[in-house]
């Protein structure tokens, strides 16, 4: 991820498994502006392909799949204009 | 943070990861009232679909008691509910299937004096009735009070269904302007149905009432869809609003609610001493 890329929104969905991964990164994004971005915490590890492609899929924009620690990934998403 | 409890983010996480739902369709389900007309063959698939969705509210007229010979295709209902009210029964299958959802039941049959009463408070109202009777009835109401009615009916192996937006496309009087004389369509009592047939159309009717609640899709509005089961066909006629109907046309003639006595909507209840009953689907 570009240094630069301001994060509006924080979700830590440790613990939590497909598909409510990406149910409830969706819930909150539809209530962010277009063009903000979110960033969400996963350590399941499905979740690091399931997620950005379902985001995709809608329209928005992966920035970036990070290891963020042990075990645990950021997943930076732009929500879509 | 989320809008939605854990129970229901699980509950619903199938609807929601739909791009035409999401949360806010969710939502819109949640907020929703839906009156099912009869808790027959169409109106139990019909109402257990909306309830399982999250429709928030469900409302169920019927008059009528569960007769065992209902089960063969009225699945809401359970054997130990023979001779119980099917609107009581209806309540239970859809409470024990969604306590979420809000079910609001009224034991009467629709008549004119108390159709636009029932059918104010809702957003969509589902026919499930098999008689004609109470379909035009419920027809001219929801063109005068400007409901989308989401009709069907079924008969041995056939169904036929169609959406009725209120003036955006024809009502069922544009294509039928009266109802048939009494024992020209025999009714399901005489000519039998397949249980399966309404569990179809039902479904079919389910998919519409979402559809309207969500505004996703294309209803069924102008497009008369029809079902042969025998065959494994589904046909579509498509029709016009008629500007010379009678209740929804540019001058209409039927301005106030009218009841059909028809002779072919007595028979079943006559013997158990209810003239008013209705033929059940
Ligand atoms: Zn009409």
């Amino acid at each position: 991820m570009p240094e630069d890329v301001q994060v509006h929104r924080e979700l830590d969905l440790k613990g939590e498994v497909c598909p409510y991964t990406f149910v409830k990164s969706k819930l909150i994004l539809e209530t962010m502006a277009p063009g903000e971005v979110l960033r969400v915490i996963v350590d399941y590890p499905p979740a690091t392909g399931n997620v950005p492609r379902s985001m995709e899929s809608e329209g928005h924009k992966v920035l970036a799949v990070n290891p963020a620690g042990d075990g645990v990934w950021e997943i930076i998403v732009r929500k879509k204009d | 943070m989320f809008r939605f409890t854990e129970e229901e983010i699980r509950r619903y996480s199938r609807n929601i990861i739909l791009q035409e739902v999401g949360g806010i369709g969710q939502q819109k389900l949640k907020d929703a009232k839906v009156l099912v007309v009869g808790a027959g063959g169409l109106g139990s698939p019909a109402a257990f679909y909306l309830a399982a969705a999250g429709v928030g509210t469900i409302g169920i007229v019927d008059d009528d008691v569960v007769d065992l010979s209902n089960l063969q295709r009225q699945i809401l209902h359970r054997t130990e509910d023979v001779g119980t009210p099917k609107v009581d029964s209806a309540a239970r299958a859809l409470s024990a299937l969604n306590p979420g959802v809000q079910v609001k039941t009224y034991r009467t049959r629709l008549g004119a004096g108390n159709v636009m009463d029932i059918i104010r408070e809702y957003d969509v109202i589902v026919d499930g009735v098999d008689n004609f009777s109470t379909r035009y009835l419920l027809n001219d109401a929801c063109v005068m009070a400007g409901k989308p009615l989401v009709d069907a009916g079924i008969l041995r192996w056939d169904g036929m269904m169609m959406t009725i937006k209120p003036r955006e496309g024809p009502c069922y009087r544009c294509i039928f302007p009266e109802p048939p004389p009494p024992g020209v369509i025999p009714s399901c009592q005489e000519a039998g149905v397949i249980g399966a047939i309404a569990g179809v159309m039902g479904t079919l009717q389910a998919l519409e009432a979402i559809k309207l609640i969500l505004g996703v899709g294309e209803t069924l509005t102008g497009r008369l869809l029809l079902f042969d089961a025998l065959e494994g066909r589904f046909r579509q006629v498509n029709a016009a609003r008629d500007p010379n109907c009678p209740v929804c046309g540019d001058h209409p003639t039927i301005t106030e609610l009218v009841e059909y006595d028809l002779a072919c909507d007595l028979p079943f209840g006559v013997a158990a001493g209810s003239a008013e009953r209705k033929i059940e689907q």
